[in-house]
């Protein structure tokens, strides 16, 4: 009984900044549910691939139906572990991750291969699949419908994360950063023109009461 | 990013910023001159593990890409 998820993304960075980007994409704007990222084990194998072990920390967001039922869960952060292999020669990285607590009750398994894009060498291609699946008797179904949309919903936040980080490292100014600064703008403009009005409304006032004075 | 022992987080920095000029400039291109972050990665290692096996995080025991294996199993039966 395990609900089987397939996707397809594309990014328009070369692999060599996808893959480079892989190791700094956190923290980002899209990424508050990420707590502590650790390298747990690396090593470069004779024939030049790297493998690598992280563990993860996120937070355990639950429905509320899931919180009353399992309230010793609420508290606790959501530990995973990410192995990945990255080939430079054939530019092929493929990622395995996991949760390895509350597994019992939920667990999602995600595999990533991002390589070149057939059609276009300077994009990147991620395939996506992920495994979710619970042991929880008589709301097995409940558990995995919420268990999948929580991860299409990182799914999204990571490609989010990624595009901002690799926009980030070849120097653009980060949307975010022009939406701020925009925002900012037009406050200060705000201010400003309410700040004329009020002159305006004085000086108007004052020439009133001068004119007011002349012909008294 | 912070580590999972907040003592850890500086070295982690340190260490992160070594091992991501080594991937892009030396590994990406095929170089293998050796990593020179080991020692680095070493300090850091051992201050992790520490923070993990205080904080009871089940880490041990776990195969590398290991529930693939299971998971071919698991497909043939569902």
């Amino acid at each position: 009984m395990v609900k089987y998820f397939s996707g397809f993304n594309i990014l328009k960075n070369s692999w060599d900044q996808v893959s480079a980007a892989f190791w700094q994409r956190y923290p980002n704007p899209y990424s508050k549910h990420v707590l502590s990222e650790d390298i747990l084990y690396r090593e470069v194998t004779p024939d030049h691939k790297l493998l690598t072990r992280r563990l993860l920390t996120k937070t355990n967001r639950l429905p509320r139906w899931a919180e009353r039922i399992f309230p010793a869960n609420v508290a606790h952060a959501v530990y995973v572990v990410e192995d990945s292999i990255i080939d430079p020669f054939s530019k092929t990285m493929t990622t395995y991750t996991w949760n390895i607590n509350h597994a019992s009750i939920m667990s999602v398994e995600e595999r990533c291969v991002y390589c070149e894009n057939s059609e276009n060498s300077n994009w990147t291609e991620i395939k996506r699949e992920a495994w979710v699946s619970s042991k929880v008797f008589g709301l097995t179904r409940a558990i995995q419908e919420f268990g999948l949309a929580r991860f299409k919903s990182n799914v999204t936040k990571a490609m989010k994360g990624f595009e901002f980080i690799l926009g980030k490292m070849q120097g653009d100014v980060p949307h975010r950063t022009l939406v701020e600064t925009a925002k900012e703008a037009t406050e200060k403009a705000k201010e400003t023109a309410l700040a004329a009005k009020e002159k305006a409304k004085d000086l108007a006032s004052k020439a009133a009461t001068t004119k007011k004075q002349q012909y008294v | 990013m912070n580590s999972v022992g907040e003592e850890c987080t500086d070295m982690k920095r340190e260490y992160d910023q070594c091992f991501n000029r080594w991937f892009a400039e030396k590994f990406l291109k095929g170089e293998c001159s050796g990593d020179p972050c080991t020692e680095l990665f070493r300090r850091y290692r051992d201050c992790v593990q520490k923070a993990i096996k205080d904080k009871d995080i089940p880490v041990d025991g776990v195969d590398f890409m290991g529930p693939s294996k299971s998971k071919t199993e698991s497909d043939g039966s569902s």
